[in-house]
Formats: C-alpha cells, sequence, structure tokens
C-alpha cells in the first residue's frame, strides 16, 4: 500500500517539474518547486516505511522546515528585491506601485 | 480485527490522498494562470499530503514515528496556508493580475479576445471613478 502511495506522488512530482520548468511567470516556478517540496517531504516517509527504516522521517521532518523558509525567503526577496535592507526600517520601493493597496 | 480495520483504514486514508495529490498536480499543470495554480497547489498539498501521513501513522510500529508524522503534519497544516498566501501576495503586490471575465482573456475595445500577456508587460487596469481607492 506504500507502493501505491508512493507511485501517486512520483507522478504528481513530475507533473509539478513539468510547471515548474514550463512556468511563464517567476511565481508559477515558486509555487511549483513549493509543492515539489512538500511532495519530497512525503516521498521521504514513504520511502522510510517501503525499505522499513522510519528513520528517514527525521531527514523529511528536517525538510518541511526547509523548505518553508526557503519559499517564504524568495517571496521577500521578490516581493523587495533584497533581503537585508528591509530589516533597517526603511520603506522598500515596491516594483508595482500602482498595484499597491493600502 | 483491529489490524484488518487499521488497513483498510490506511487503504482508504492513502488512496484518498494519493488522488488528492495528484488531481493537485494536475491542476498545477493544466489550470490557466497563477492564481488558480495557487488554488489547486495550496488546497490539495494540505489535504493530501495530510491524508498521506495520517495513513503511515496508523501503520506505524512504535510510538516515536507515531509522533514523528504528527510533527510533520502539524507543520505542513501551519506552513502550507502561509507559502499560499505568501505567493499570492508576492504576485499581487509585484503587478500580476488575476485572469477575469467570461473568456478568460483581457480583451481590448472592438479587437476581441487577447491573448493573456504573461510576458509582455501588465494587463490594462480599469481606471476607478474619482474619490474612489483601490483595496
Amino acid at each position: 500500500m506504500f507502493a501505491v502511495a508512493t507511485v501517486a506522488v512520483i507522478v504528481a512530482m513530475a507533473l509539478v517539474l513539468a510547471r515548474a520548468i514550463l512556468g511563464p511567470t517567476l511565481y508559477d516556478r515558486v509555487l511549483a518547486v513549493n509543492s515539489f517540496g512538500t511532495k519530497t517531504v512525503l516521498l521521504l516517509g514513504l520511502t522510510g516505511f517501503l525499505t522499513g527504516r522510519p528513520d528517514f522521517l527525521d531527514i523529511a521532518l528536517l525538510y518541511a522546515l526547509l523548505n518553508f523558509v526557503a519559499t517564504i525567503a524568495i517571496l521577500k526577496f521578490f516581493r523587495y528585491e533584497a533581503l537585508a535592507p528591509v530589516m533597517t526600517g526603511d520603506v522598500p520601493e515596491t516594483r508595482a506601485e500602482d498595484t499597491r493597496h493600502d | 480485527m483491529i489490524e484488518l480495520s487499521l488497513d483498510i483504514l490506511s487503504w482508504a486514508l492513502f488512496v484518498a490522498g494519493g488522488i488528492l495529490v495528484f488531481a493537485g498536480a494536475l491542476g498545477v499543470l493544466r489550470f490557466p494562470d497563477f492564481y488558480t495554480r495557487l488554488h489547486a497547489a495550496g488546497v490539495t498539498d494540505t489535504m493530501g499530503a495530510d491524508l498521506i501521513l495520517l495513513a503511515m501513522a496508523l501503520q506505524a510500529d512504535d510510538l516515536s514515528t507515531v509522533v514523528k508524522l504528527l510533527f510533520i503534519f502539524f507543520f505542513l497544516l501551519m506552513t502550507s496556508p502561509v507559502s499560499t498566501h505568501a505567493a499570492a501576495h508576492a504576485a499581487f503586490v509585484g503587478g500580476l493580475n488575476p485572469l477575469t471575465g467570461r473568456s478568460l482573456t483581457y480583451a481590448k475595445e472592438g479587437e476581441g479576445p487577447q491573448p493573456y500577456p504573461y510576458d509582455a508587460g501588465r494587463p490594462p487596469r480599469v481606471t476607478l471613478p474619482e474619490g474612489a481607492r483601490r483595496g
């Protein structure tokens, strides 16, 4: 039964990877890579159960944390076009002033 | 008897989670614009991944495995909507407008439906009346 779920996850990973390669905008790619990371967590857990070594779950937990932080960091970089100056308290310019909603 | 019922429950959760994960990936590949893809990815990733994790927890041998699986479950449940929101916000502020309208295209006056200008700048904006605020 783990094999069935593993096949489903691998097929889903292939589809999402196609979107990450095709993706017309940057945001499509980030979304696809984030989704791919979530599926990687699942695949790690399933691999652990398939091979009878549940220690893989530690790696899966770590990967879930890393994936979230990486996604937020990349999106913040897109938003502010820098990671550091936001900490100084200056209000950075956004890319599109006319879409700012205040 | 208990093992049999656990197996049946696990199978049901695995199949439901697998279908959700696959459907979400298909939606990410096939939907027409970024925000619809965001919907497909965000909704199904949360639920499909969590169903598969619950099914694995039902098959676990010892308690520590179950606890680790529940940690991953809780973490995905918390972070998946957050990253979906961050992606939507970054895209919206970055000037990517969603597709709207009956034909899901941006039509110019008298020119019929136009293809969605993915790379060619921003779609035309609706001019607001004087004094109106966007947001």
